[in-house]
């Protein structure tokens, strides 16, 4: 079966999304990605979603819930990558991703989450 | 219909209304002055389509290949004389100026047969008249095209995107911002992003003379969505007027950093950045 490949780098989980995201397998990667977020207790989790072309309210809904799962498990996220033609589409779509860390690669994607993890008190926003 | 009375008199008098036509469009072209040579030139090649098409016959379509060849020179010549700027009458005349020497032409053929007369008068009227209605819409059809290509000009022109330092962008908004224009200052803004590798974009609104819910709705969807990218933006150049309307209509702007014009938002974008401005110390003036 198809799989995205998570991986692990230091206290974070780095997700690259190179395939076209089906709902099916953005199921499969929140299911995936908890798992790993309670085995290995990472503390940030990194979403490259460069290659990423086409998205719908569902994908863009999945992907504010990987965030959400997440923050619950006390883990930032970070989606790094996305195209302009996609943001667009999501902010058409209502889907604002509020809550959700944003970076323009993957190097600024780490530099956020070094960031996040020197400021440990940082209470997450009541939405 | 006979068009033999015709077919004889544009094959045998063809110069000499051909004379006539180019003077009187001379003459009744107004305030352009029309380069002769040039109106010798079309006239003359008009006519001889114009007869040819005759000498096959017409109905009241004016349909068949030698029509159509008429209408497209016809076309085109109104097509280019829209984009030169003549006005719709200036390139009507075109052809309602051939009525004159036609009919002339033909009255002196007919001139023992009244009947004859009227009724080739008639044809000729009647195809004069469709002919001048192919070159109106021509010429509508060429103004449109202008008008199109200004819109996408402006277009194109009132939305900048403009490097202000490494990792900021600015996007000075000029005139009122609709649906398709937000689009597209979107597009270039996200597309300015990507290519700057901005941190932060600054939207400047000084230019944009009334802010209204859906303009502010506009504003709140770039800042969205260049959020999602992985950048910051600041909205600067809010008037006096502008926060009144803004708060008045209830308008939330949430977190979006507002400023009253672009040299502050600079100095947060340069603080979000890490940089600062500072000023050097000149040692000459100290001592003077």
């Amino acid at each position: 079966m198809e799989q995205i490949p998570i991986l692990q780098l230091g206290p974070f989980l780095l997700v690259t999304i190179q395939v076209e995201l089906h709902d099916e397998l953005a199921m499969t990667l929140q299911d995936d990605l908890t798992t790993r977020l309670a085995k290995t207790g990472a503390r940030g989790v990194l979403i490259d979603i460069s290659a990423l072309e086409i998205v719908d309210s569902f994908i863009g809904r999945a992907l504010a819930q990987i965030a959400g799962i997440s923050r619950v498990m006390d883990a930032t996220t970070v989606l790094t990558g996305m195209r302009p033609a996609v943001a667009i589409t999501l902010v058409e779509l209502g889907v604002t991703l509020a809550g959700i860390k944003t970076a323009l690669n993957v190097d600024k994607g780490m530099q956020l989450l070094r960031e996040s993890l020197d400021e440990p008190g940082e209470a997450p926003s009541p939405a | 219909m006979n068009t033999q009375g015709l077919t004889a008199i544009l094959k045998n008098q063809e110069s000499s209304i051909l004379g006539s036509w180019v003077d009187s469009q001379l003459t009744l072209s107004g305030r352009r002055t029309l380069d002769a040579n040039e109106v010798q030139e079309q006239s003359r090649s008009f006519l001889s389509g114009l007869s040819m098409a005759v000498k096959h016959g017409y109905d009241d379509a004016l349909s068949g290949p030698h029509w159509d060849d008429v209408r497209a020179l016809l076309s085109n010549l109104s097509k280019n004389r829209a984009i030169a700027g003549f006005s719709s009458s200036e390139t009507a005349t075109f052809v309602f100026s051939l009525k004159q020497p036609l009919f002339a032409a033909l009255r002196k053929a007919y001139e023992e047969d009244p009947k004859a007369l009227t009724e080739s008068m008639w044809g000729v009227s009647t195809m004069l008249d469709k002919l001048g209605l192919v070159t109106i819409e021509a010429y509508q059809l060429g103004r449109e095209q202008v008008i199109d290509r200004q819109q996408q000009e402006l277009l194109d022109l009132s939305t900048p995107v403009i490097k202000l330092w490494e990792g900021i962008v600015a996007v000075p908004l000029i005139g009122t911002l609709d649906s398709e224009r937000t689009q597209v200052v979107m597009e270039s803004l996200l597309e300015a992003i990507v290519e700057h590798e901005a941190v932060v974009a600054i939207i400047d609104i000084t230019g944009v003379p009334t802010v209204d819910t859906l303009v502010a709705q506009h504003l709140l969807k770039t800042v969205a969505a260049a959020r999602l990218m992985g950048a910051e933006c600041i909205i600067s150049g809010i008037r006096p007027q502008i926060a009144q309307t803004i708060v008045h209509l209830g308008v939330e702007l949430g977190d979006v950093t507002t400023k009253s014009n672009l040299a502050d938002a600079l100095r947060v974008a340069l603080k979000k950045s890490n940089l600062a401005i500072v000023k050097l110390r000149v040692a000459t003036a100290e001592s003077a």
